[in-house]
């Protein structure tokens, strides 16, 4: 499997399906031997420590074998990636520590306007398979701003694209960090500061060396182990409690139990708030007055999708326009099957904490019992859960079970009294979304700054030695950075990720689009759309944040996109229409970009 | 020349036609839907509240079949103007 020489990689190429079917027998195999070790008496620390050390010594393999010296293979995986795979490994790309480790607790607390992520981030692969993928894989560029800044030609409209990009992705990669961090340092028993450190270094041996190639096909991995460990404790559980074997179907009876048990119990604010935890005060469904809430989430959820960067350039990656259409297809049904998950494992989770009837169910139990169980120790000792008699009857209430909502998914397991081996699994899984998500947006960032800042503004005579050690150096310098930043622990992980997806389609969503859907479109409306928007969507961001303005229409920090788009959208418009219309040649690329077949609109190797 | 160029235009259109159609299709089923949840939910699908069915499940599934319909329809257009690749 050497896919370092240009011969053997198109051997390795041609064997994937091999590969990766031997990879995810070995996994199977690896927790089978895990959980035979827990009957023999495996310790819990054990068992957790072999996963993470098990999963980063496969991508470390990968990783080393994907090394490269080569400009496309380093940018763009070498334009090889088939469309299956490339879905796999943007799924893996997109599901980040947010949607693996925080999206169901959210749900979970949240109610009705959470369900706005669900629908977003799915939502948005829509609006990135109709309005760009296609075009932007047929423009044949390295980068989002590399089309920017020929598409509306000029330096400027390329580093306004760089703002906005590093803003957006660097914002988005603390979070990742900060997830990396904290689920490495409660499997290994490390301190949160070295747990970021430590895994920092996992998600450069994955992306360093390889660039683009080594991040995909360990992408393709780590979906692999994110997807298995996000199922198998759904299944497990539900086929436990009867409620089907694919329980994303028939959980719906569960829903319609938790409410009656909810208006049983009464959601109540606690006696007294307990600080960075909270009790369940939102009902599981009901929408009423909401609506606007949530559709306002979703719209930014879903712009936001169709400008990261980070996504986006996994579709350059494809050896065709139909191919890359085609791998838009294969990711959102690969992301799917984790997101129609995660509102499942909410309720069930929910359900199991709730229903007396069930045999580890917490409210409405004896507090005395209820606070000696084995797992509410364990998360009480790291703050993250808390369980106080505040009433003094004795008897835990609804309003006295106090949780970290990002918990949620790694807690469940010892919750519902799964076997410890569960409980390694969803931790190597949630470091293998976190780690492939901080893989996709540090490269997206670092290649960025390489590719349009330093090669294409500063020093266009760079060759391509030089521009990849500037490359691999930058990448160096934003993960630490990141990681410094994420150390400071400033926000929750779905807030930070929420922003980022604000910041892109404030500043990126309409000059993109506009680029390959309106030729009239030119340089000074683009700068003038993505600066504006951009700006006006950050300037929101800071006052409502800080309290200095109350929010507009109920559009808080997470949604400020809905304040920013509208912005970039009438600048660019505006804008254009008053500047003098792009030049021949531009608008004749404009529409060669709408042609699929023939070669890319950019040179090979530019 | 003039001819090829005719063929593109047509080409063109009928891609903005399909794209247009998609589009409205991921309005309804991303943004009204979802906001209709409150009525939805008198109705009941699989057990679920409807309104709630969208939100989880329903919408996933159809924006998944909206990209492989328009892939399939655009495969087409793109053979019927010989510019598949």
């Amino acid at each position: 499997m050497s896919v370092n020489e240009g011969a053997g990689k198109s051997g390795f190429v041609n064997n994937l399906g091999k590969v990766y079917a031997l990879y995810t027998l070995g996994f199977l195999v690896f927790f089978g031997l895990m959980a035979i070790g827990e009957k023999m008496g495996m310790s819990a620390k054990a068992i957790g420590i072999g996963f993470l050390l098990f999963t980063i010594a496969i991508y470390a393999i990968i990783g080393w074998l994907s090394r490269t010296m080569e400009v496309s293979a380093y940018y763009v995986a070498g334009r090889e990636v088939p469309a299956v795979y490339n879905g796999m490994a943007t799924a893996a790309d997109w599901m980040s520590g947010a949607s693996f480790v925080a999206l169901a607790g959210g749900v979970y607390f949240g109610g009705y306007p959470y369900l706005g992520f669900i629908v977003g981030w799915t939502g948005g692969y829509v609006l990135v398979n109709s309005l760009l993928a296609p075009y932007l894989r047929k423009f044949g560029c390295y980068t989002v701003p590399d089309f920017i800044g020929t598409r509306y030609g000029g330096n400027l409209a390329r580093f306004v694209a760089v703002v906005v990009l590093v803003v957006a992705s660097f914002t988005y990669v603390t979070a990742q960090i900060n997830a990396t961090g904290t689920i490495a340092s409660r499997a290994l028993g490390i301190p949160f500061n070295v747990g970021v450190w430590l895994g920092l270094l996992g998600i450069f041996i994955c992306s360093m060396l390889g660039g683009m190639r080594g991040v995909t096909w360990t992408q393709v991995a780590q979906y692999i182990v994110l997807i298995i460990a996000y199922l198998v404790p759904i299944i497990w559980m539900s086929n436990r409690h009867g409620l089907g074997i694919i329980p994303q179907f028939s959980y719906g009876p569960a829903v319609q139990r938790i409410a009656e048990l909810e208006a049983q119990y009464g959601l109540n604010p606690p006696l007294e708030a307990i600080k960075g935890v909270s009790v369940l005060t939102t009902p599981q469904d009901a929408p009423a007055g909401h609506a606007w809430g949530m559709v306002s989430l979703a719209i930014c959820m879903m712009a936001g999708t169709a400008s990261l960067p980070h996504i986006l350039m996994r579709y350059f990656t494809t050896p065709s326009v139909k191919s890359a259409r085609r791998s838009v297809g294969w990711s959102l049904l690969f992301i799917f099957l984790l997101y129609f998950s995660a509102p499942a494992l909410a309720t069930l989770t929910k359900l199991q904490l709730l229903d007396p009837t069930y045999a580890h169910s917490v409210i409405g139990k004896a507090f005395e019992e209820v606070s000696n169980l084995e797992w509410v120790k364990n998360w009480s000792a790291v703050g993250m859960l808390a369980v106080v008699d505040q009433n003094g009857d004795g008897i835990v209430q609804l309003n006295e079970f106090f949780m970290r909502p990002d918990i949620v998914v790694l807690a469940t397991p010892e919750i519902a009294g799964l076997p410890y081996v569960i409980s390694g699994l969803v931790a190597a899984g949630g470091l293998a979304a976190a780690m492939s998500t901080a893989d996709g947006l540090l490269l997206a960032i670092a290649n960025a700054l390489s590719h349009d800042l330093y090669y294409k503004i500063i020093d266009p005579q760079a060759d391509t030695r030089r521009r990849l050690i500037v490359a691999r150096v930058l990448l160096i310098i934003i993960g630490a950075a990141a990681a410094f930043i994420a150390m400071q622990q400033l926000t929750g992980i779905l807030g930070a990720v929420a922003w980022a997806f604000d910041f892109a389609c404030s500043g990126l969503f309409f000059p993109l689009v506009l680029g390959v859907w309106w030729k009239r479109a030119n340089g000074a409306g683009a700068v003038a759309g993505m600066a504006g928007g951009f700006l006006v969507g950050s300037w929101y961001l800071y006052m409502v944040y800080t309290g200095a303005m109350a929010p507009w229409w109920g559009i808080d920090h997470i949604r400020f996109g809905i304040i920013g788009m509208p912005v970039s959208l009438v600048l660019t418009v505006v804008v254009s229409l008053l500047t003098p219309a792009p030049s021949k040649e531009i608008q004749d690329m404009v529409d060669e970009t709408r042609i699929p077949s023939g070669g890319t609109i950019l040179e090979q190797t530019h | 020349m003039a001819d090829k160029s005719d063929a593109m235009m047509q080409h063109w259109q009928k891609t903005r036609n399909l794209t247009f159609l998609i589009l409205i299709l991921w309005f309804i089923f991303a943004i009204v839907l979802p906001a209709m949840a409150n009525s939805l939910n008198s109705m009941s699908f699989l057990g679920f509240p409807l309104g709630y069915y969208f939100c989880v499940q329903g919408s996933l599934i159809a924006f998944v079949a909206m990209i492989w319909f328009q892939n399939w329809r655009q495969e087409a257009i793109d053979d019927e103007f010989g510019v598949n690749e």
